[in-house]
């Protein structure tokens, strides 16, 4: 199978080159303005990877992921400043420990949510979402409510500055896309995207759908609630409205729906796609509210033009036209009564 | 003592604009079953249109109404005919995003049209009251609950009353049987939606009149009615009705009796109280598809 | 021995009583026929038993051990497997992964390795072959004929190795060549110890595979044992010509 040899080397070669320059590219283009699109694209990237386990896999949307990206970047504001800890490369490591109080408060959330059905689920986390919200902007005397929480200021800085949130960025990233790809493989992944197709079913066959699912929220949400937390640090001040903030939580969802939901590589590009784009967006017209007109016209051209994302509706043309030439085509689908 | 009768009626009062909004949320849900997020945007829209139109033609904004909800009515159908119809696959979830995005269309165009300014609809008795018990009832706040009241009376009546209503209620209970029987589910989504508009267009002069409102108000807005419709079981007119109520005197009486802070929380509190012993709503079916 | 054991169960649907103090057994290495008229409980029995939906009254023991109130995964896990009315697949999955879903493993990190383990593919082609549709494991589920379905989903039920299978109309919309074909399955499944319990309308294949017969009516059983004698019951004529 000549084919298959060539298509496996030309993606290994391909994923190499890809993560060389991923990780060379703050030697490549060291400017600030080049640097912050990066951060913002990695931590996008990160994102829609994340919200795709639960969404992509089991098909249950959740529209209030911003709550956990707003709760890790609170934890972790909230940990520096009492354990006094002043910016420096330390505060990374405080990183998991917000991105485990994320997961406890997903395994509360998700234990309640999860107890309803599809269309429900999407409504209850955009109640948990704007709960949370109101809590941030409420206990004034833990968050600093509508003033806002600040971060420690690290060291470094000039030109440099944002070279160590891109690193954080991508291994958040790397570590969501590895999760990602492991579970897709595993038997655990077989019985989400058993969920997805038809969960009566799935629990006819014994899939425990409860536990998976809620599992599937909790790794997503944890991985999100990290992301959250260095997204907090870099800007160095969080206010409510900016950080549980519904726009982050539905770019996502748009992101991963653009890419194609529930694949592997679509969220990586629904994010590579989207976030340049909207950052150049809020540039240039950011200061009147046309913004948000164009960026719902962008939002409505994709998912009216592309209801099934990128990623397989480009996989679909490959395999009809590979079908088309080629020695070893294959074989024609059988679809006849037995 | 008074202060929490004064806050109960003002709740039911308030809780009839609120029930208005969301039977019209509850309804689009139960026809095409889809979760309208931007019905909060279009009661902002229904707000700034009756401001325009009292504004540009000197009239009262109750009476914008006669051209606002044609207006609106019609934009629905549009709307739906062009953006949510064309949705073949994954309904639930695309509309979630369709309806968002036109939220922020919405949001957009009315802040270019009318600023980031907060507003509120004026109308020369607003300050009128009238005394009962020992507090007294602002008169806007009466006629806004009259006139929800009436449109839900005719929501009703056109529901279980006439031929059409009950295609729709068939649409509502299944589609494909409606269908079978020869209802154009197109034409009555496409209706269902626009009733939904005009509702909203109602609402949002009811709403207009009582809150100062912006374009970014549809947020808080449509958390308060999506927390509503599931408590009352999406798809539930009833539910919608009894949700809102309940929601509004809980809300308004903790805000008098603990602080105006919490009294936005104590919403979703109910909702996550009422959740765990009923997932599907006060009046929601439990649903099992084709077992 | 009876494997399956069902004691006064009853269900109501608002004023509708579906399920109206219906006791009945399977006995072991059996193949038991339900039949009825239309809406006579028969599927709703099968959805109380299999823990779909909750019931109102009565107990169901299967292995002399009750299982009330279980949900239909942990049923399944003890050995009660059953199929759809309209048979049910996942249709974004291959016809080879739909019969991976189904198998047990223990332990976490079973359960977070690799979806296909060597022996249980092997053990699914096995099981796709003694069903004919080997040539088809490749192949989404969605894309199969309704026939290729009907059989992925006996043979993704049986992956598991249920004791007792519950079949919800097998013959249901299936062609007389195909109908032959699983009824021939059924019957070599029977023979290496699996017992079965199929609802179904169809009478000349009840009669060709059933060792016993019960009747429902209006939610409750009115004859039951030797095909041949129940199908004579006047008590049964009645019920199918006057339902």
């Amino acid at each position: 199978m000549k084919v298959a040899r060539r298509t496996a080397v030309l993606r290994i070669v391909g994923l190499t080159a890809v993560l060389g320059v991923a990780l060379a590219l703050p030697l490549i283009a060291p400017d600030p303005a080049t640097t912050n699109i990066a951060v913002f694209t990695v931590m996008y990237i990160g994102l829609a990877t994340a919200w795709n386990i639960m969404g992509g896999y089991t098909g249950y949307i959740s529209l209030g992921h911003a709550a956990f990206f707003g709760f890790g970047a609170y934890t972790l504001g909230l940990l520096l400043g009492h354990l006094g800890i002043a910016g420096g490369y330390t505060a990374f490591l405080l990183v998991p420990v917000a991105g485990l109080a994320t997961a406890v408060l997903a395994v509360g959330i998700g234990w309640f949510a999860l107890r309803t059905r599809a269309a429900t689920f999407v409504i209850v986390t955009i109640a948990f979402m704007f709960m949370l919200q109101l809590l941030a902007e409420n206990l004034v005397g833990l968050t600093g409510g509508g003033a806002g929480l600040s971060f420690p200021v690290p060291p470094w800085g000039g030109d440099y500055f944002n070279t160590p949130y891109y690193y954080a960025m991508l291994g958040l990233a790397g570590l969501g896309l590895g999760i990602s790809w492991w579970i897709r493989r595993s038997k655990f992944g077989l019985g989400l995207l058993a969920i997805r197709d038809d969960e009566d079913k799935a629990l006819a066959v014994g899939v425990p759908t409860r536990a998976f699912k809620l599992t599937a929220f909790v790794v997503s949400a944890t991985l999100v609630g990290m992301i959250g937390a260095v997204y907090g640090y870099y800007v160095t001040y969080i206010y409510p409205q900016f950080v549980v903030d519904p726009l982050i939580g539905i770019s996502m969802v748009l992101m991963v729906f653009l890419g194609g939901l529930g694949t592997l590589s679509g969220p990586v590009v629904g994010a590579l796609i989207l976030e340049p784009a909207q950052l150049s967006l809020a540039y240039n017209f950011g200061a009147t509210r046309l913004y948000l007109v164009l960026y719902a016209a962008v939002f409505l051209l994709v998912i009216l033009l592309l209801p099934r994302g990128i990623v397989p509706s480009v996989t679909d043309l490959l395999t009809r036209w590979r079908s088309r030439t080629g020695p070893s085509a294959p074989a024609p689908v059988k679809v006849l009564t037995p | 003592m008074t202060l929490v009768l004064e806050a109960a009626v003002l709740g039911v009062l308030t809780g009839g604009v609120y029930a208005l909004m969301a039977s019209g949320l509850t309804l689009i849900f139960g026809v095409m079953r889809i979760i309208n997020v931007g019905h909060g945007a279009l009661v902002v829209l229904g707000a700034y249109l009756s401001f325009a139109a009292s504004r540009s033609l000197g009239l009262d904004p109750f009476l914008t109404l006669v051209i606002t909800m044609p207006v609106m009515f019609l934009l629905g159908v549009v709307l739906q005919t062009v953006f949510i119809r064309p949705l073949k696959t994954d309904r639930e979830a695309l509309s979630v995003l369709v309806t968002y995005a036109l939220a922020l269309g919405i949001e957009g165009l009315l802040g270019y049209f009318f600023s980031a300014n907060y507003m509120q609809l004026r109308a020369w008795y607003d300050t009128a009251s009238f005394p009962i018990g020992g507090f007294r009832i602002t008169y806007v706040y009466v006629f806004g609950f009259l006139l929800c009241l009436s449109i839900l009376g005719v929501m009703f009546l056109v529901l279980y009353r006439t031929t059409f209503g009950a295609s729709i209620r068939a649409t509502m209970l299944n589609r494909t049987a409606a269908q079978l029987i020869g209802i154009d589910v197109d034409r009555v989504s496409a209706v269902a939606f626009g009733i939904g508009m005009a509702t909203a267009a109602a609402g949002g002069v009811v709403f207009g009149i009582t809150t100062a409102f912006n374009p970014g108000s549809h947020y808080d807005l449509i958390s308060r009615l999506l927390t509503i419709i599931v408590l009352g079981g999406l798809g539930s007119l009833r539910g919608a009705i009894v949700a809102a109520l309940i929601m509004l005197v809980s809300e308004d009486i903790t805000a008098v009796v603990i602080s105006p802070v919490w009294a936005t929380f104590v919403f979703f509190v109910i909702l996550v109280v009422v959740l765990l012993v009923r997932p599907q709503g006060l009046y929601g079916v439990r649903v099992r598809e084709r077992i | 021995m009876s494997l399956l054991q069902i004691e006064n169960l009853g269900k109501r649907f608002g004023g509708v009583v579906a399920v109206d103090d219906c006791s009945l057994s399977v006995e072991e290495g059996s193949i038991t026929g339900l039949i009825g008229p239309n809406g006579s409980g028969k599927t709703t029995v099968f959805n109380l038993v299999t823990g779909f939906i909750p019931k109102d009254t009565g107990s169901v023991r299967f292995k002399s051990k009750s299982i009330d109130g279980l949900g239909p995964d942990r049923i399944y896990g003890l050995g009660i497997g059953r199929t759809f009315q309209l048979a049910r697949i996942f249709p974004r999955l291959t016809a080879l992964e739909n019969m991976l879903v189904p198998v047990r493993r223990k332990g976490l990190r079973a359960l977070f390795s690799r979806a296909d383990w060597g022996h249980e593919k092997l053990r699914a082609m096995e099981m796709l072959e003694f069903l004919e549709i080997s040539h088809v494991s490749n192949t989404l589920g969605g894309a199969l004929s309704y026939g290729q379905r009907k059989l992925l989903e006996l043979g993704a039920v049986m992956m598991a190795e249920p004791e007792l299978v519950l079949l919800d109309e097998p013959a249901g919309g299936v062609n007389p060549a195909l109908l032959e074909r699983i009824g021939d399955r059924i019957r070599r499944l029977n023979a290496r110890g699996i017992t079965f319990l199929l609802v179904e309308h169809n009478m000349g294949f009840v009669m060709n595979l059933c060792s016993d017969v019960v009747v429902l009516h209006r939610g409750r059983p009115i004859a039951s044992g030797d095909p041949e004698i129940v199908r004579r019951d006047p008590a049964v004529l009645d019920a199918y010509l006057g339902a």
